[in-house]
């Protein structure tokens, strides 16, 4: 496919028109960025986006490549020289419409996806010892510029086939799927326990890493492709999936996330003012918490520690700093190497004034005689030799410790599957992670109608893997409702 | 949206609200909660289902005016609407023939007892049931519960009705007169934190419904963990009910007043 839009004319023409050495030579542009000291007080987003001129330039960048490798490395296969050569050509409408081909949240994805690990990790520019074309910015500038022009392309329905299917979660596996679905003519309804379409894209991702009005508008399209939304419905709560049968739907892709969070098991953890980073996240994101006009408390602590090192923690510090804090730490027992956050966090975090306590781990908290938190007790720690994941594993200094004034921890080590929904069907396969054990390149699990993807089945991944489950879970889905159909 | 179908006032700040919401009258059973929120800008906050109505597709709340939350919902009229409401959940109280089963109910706690009341009556065991409050005035679904009971024992703090005196008393009254092979306890956490520590010293086994903090409800938060047995437990996914003599109730009851100087704060703002 790939190949044959390679052999369009102006295609051919776009590569005629510049040597490959002049391509090459073109510096690998920077992301404009909101002013540090103004954003660590404010919700702003902190990538303002490329202009039309860096986008038209980092686009010329792009070898389109015979063999475009940077495809190879994104889960959703969106086609990727097609969309940078249409925004090198000014073509930046027809650039949005190529994502949309085969990824329902192209300006979230130009937002949060580590494109350094996947399409960007796969270009031709890094084998030459080049910094790779910025894909990730490139796709944020073709799916602003669209929204932003008010000419929302939705992509063609073929036709119709009154198939109903159900999606359970409307977080990025389930909107994927979702999206994919309605593209082949089923008749989508996606189900969701909160109150809000968009899962983890609401309650976790702040808005200064992603605006909500940008997930909304994302979501408008999907609505108006046909597919269906259900707030405040817990699939095998308020309807089981049995029920779901007998009202005619004939599939199910379950999308629920991953919903319990980790704690660390040490003394003072349920003091007053401890608390994981999905409840601060959800009370300020989802709840709107910061805001006076909400109902919903949330504390504004003035030294807030953050136990862990993963993106989740990068966002909750940096929520805590937005929201006052003098000292906003990230506690993490590895050093920084090790850290799973991605690189662009990390930066973003120490330019806003965020303080980097590595290699220490908490053991302990104090708190005062109201049940407050006061106080944290940290381990120093060293690393060791390489674990099981590969890190190296810290190893606790012994006699080491330090004494930190605290008013808030938030801990941010990781989740568990949310025992909900896969409790709630009778006989689904769950691993003893409590996670959904599906066919790896079907995501079907023991239930031949039941599908699944995103955490549920990962147990805590990225925005982007889950879309790419729920559109392989689509394929697979639309093969076996017409096999069975046959 | 859910329509408000009908409003009673049981006392000043004691409001039942019957509801729509036909699915959840249609799967909810003892035990479970729903989660309500009023307003756009409005809190999430658990309340436990009293009853449903399969026919007309309503379920029963029953909501004392505490913080702002609960008194924005206790505003609201028959007609209105209440933007969001999720459930059932939590998990059912498990039912079966016990034998004798005392059921202490104080104040706005004697709601959510009904349902188990009536579930446990229905199983065949023989119902004891002991309602409590400060006043007359505030005991509530008295008709109710006398009509899924087989003994109905009042205790009112200033013996305005009843019997003068604590929830602990009669309970403590039927242990020493009769074998009592479980007891459920429902009401405010400190009456809980009594009722246990009684009945864990006549060994009487003993169940709580828990009513924390709660901002999902779906195990995703965690703001409403206890220690029970000495492990972290959500309330939201893993009870509401526990094994009353595990409770680390101090805890519980610090717990619940995370949020105080906050809610004090938009109480008078609400008053304004």
């Amino acid at each position: 496919m790939a190949l044959v839009d390679r052999s369009e004319a102006w295609r051919e023409e776009l590569r005629a028109s510049m040597k490959n050495k002049e391509r090459t030579n073109i510096e690998r542009v920077h992301m404009n960025e909101l002013d540090a000291t103004i954003r660590s007080r404010n919700s702003e987003e902190v990538n303002l986006g490329l202009t039309v001129e860096q986008a038209l330039l980092e686009a010329k960048r792009c070898l389109d490549c015979a063999n475009p490798t940077c495809m190879n490395g994104c889960p959703v296969s969106i086609n990727i020289p097609k969309f940078v050569k249409n925004i090198e050509r000014g073509e930046f409408l027809e650039a949005a419409k190529t994502l949309k081909e085969t990824s329902a949240l192209p300006a979230v994805c130009g937002r949060v996806c580590p494109q350094e690990l996947q399409c960007e990790s796969q270009c031709i520019h890094i084998k030459m010892g080049k910094p790779a074309v910025a894909i990730g910015y490139l796709e944020r500038f073709a799916a602003d510029f669209e929204r932003e022009s008010g000419q929302i392309s939705v992509p063609e329905i073929p036709h119709k086939n009154g198939i109903k299917v159900a999606a359970v979660g409307s977080g990025p596996a389930g909107l994927a799927f979702a999206g994919d679905m309605a593209q082949r003519g089923y008749d989508v309804t996606v189900f969701e326990a909160l109150h809000q379409i968009g899962g983890v894209l609401k309650y976790g991702i702040p808005e200064f890493r992603l605006p909500n009005k940008i997930v909304d508008v994302e979501i408008e399209c999907l609505r108006q492709m046909g597919v269906k939304f259900l707030t405040n419905c817990i699939v095998g709560k308020t309807i089981t999936f049995d029920e779901l049968s007998e009202e005619g739907f004939k599939g199910m892709f379950v999308g629920s996330g991953a919903g319990l969070p980790n704690f660390m098991n040490i003394k003072g953890e349920n003091l007053i003012g401890v608390m994981s980073a999905n409840e601060y996240l959800t009370r300020v994101n989802l709840m709107d918490a910061a805001n006076p006009e909400s109902d919903t408390p949330v504390y504004k602590g003035k030294s807030v520690a953050i136990i862990g090192g993963g993106n989740t923690a990068m966002d909750a510090v940096r929520t805590a700093r937005r929201l006052g804090a003098d000292r906003a730490m990230i506690v993490y027992r590895r050093s920084e190497e090790e850290m799973p956050a991605r690189i662009e966090e990390i930066k973003h975090a120490k330019e806003e004034g965020i303080e980097f306590l590595t290699l220490h781990n908490p053991i302990e908290y104090h708190g005062n005689e109201r049940g407050r938190v006061t106080h944290m007790l940290l381990q120093k720690m060293q690393l060791g030799e390489p674990d099981a994941s590969g890190r190296r594993s810290p190893i606790a200094i012994e006699g080491a410790t330090e004494l930190i004034e605290v008013d808030m921890v938030i801990v941010s080590v990781g989740v568990s599957p949310n025992p909900l929904v896969p409790q709630s069907i009778q006989g689904l396969e769950v691993s003893r992670k409590g996670t959904v054990i599906v066919n790896e390149n079907s995501m079907q699990t023991n239930i031949p109608a039941i599908f699944a993807g995103g955490d549920i089945v990962r147990g805590g991944a990225t925005v982007i893997l889950a879309m790419g489950d729920g559109r392989k879970a689509a394929a697979a889905m639309d093969e076996y409702l017409k096999e069975s159909e046959n | 949206m859910n329509k408000i179908i009908s409003k009673e006032h049981f006392s000043a700040n004691v409001v039942k609200l019957e509801v729509e919401a036909p699915m959840i009258a249609k799967s909810r059973r003892a035990g479970h909660f729903v989660l309500v929120k009023v307003g756009e800008k409005g809190e999430r906050i658990p309340l436990t289902i009293t009853s449903s109505d399969l026919e007309k597709g309503t379920i029963t709340l029953v909501i004392q005016k505490m913080g702002v939350s609960s008194t924005k919902i206790c505003n609201l009229n028959e007609g209105d609407y209440i933007t969001d409401l999720v459930g059932p959940l939590g998990k059912a109280t498990h039912i079966e023939k016990f034998g004798t089963v005392v059921c202490a109910g104080g104040g706005v706690g004697l709601a959510p007892l009904l349902p188990i009341v009536e579930a446990l009556k229905k199983a065949g065991n023989r119902v004891i049931t002991v309602l409590a409050a400060r006043t007359k005035d505030l005991i509530i679904l008295e008709d109710q519960l006398r009509k899924h009971s087989d003994e109905i024992v009042i205790m009112t703090d200033d013996g305005s009705y009843g019997n003068k005196g604590l929830v602990t008393n009669g309970v403590e009254n039927i242990i020493n007169r009769e074998k009592v092979d479980l007891c459920v306890t429902i009401g405010p956490a400190v009456m809980m934190k009594f009722v246990s520590l009684l009945t864990k010293k006549y060994e009487v086994p003993t169940l709580c419904s828990l009513n924390t903090i709660m901002v999902d409800g779906t195990g995703m938060c965690g703001a409403c963990r206890v220690t029970v047995g000495g492990k972290t437990k959500f309330v939201c996914v893993d009870g509401p009910e526990f094994d009353a003599h595990q409770v680390d109730f101090d805890e519980m009851l610090m717990r619940l007043n995370a949020y105080k100087d906050e809610e004090t704060e938009s109480m008078t703002n609400l008053k304004k």
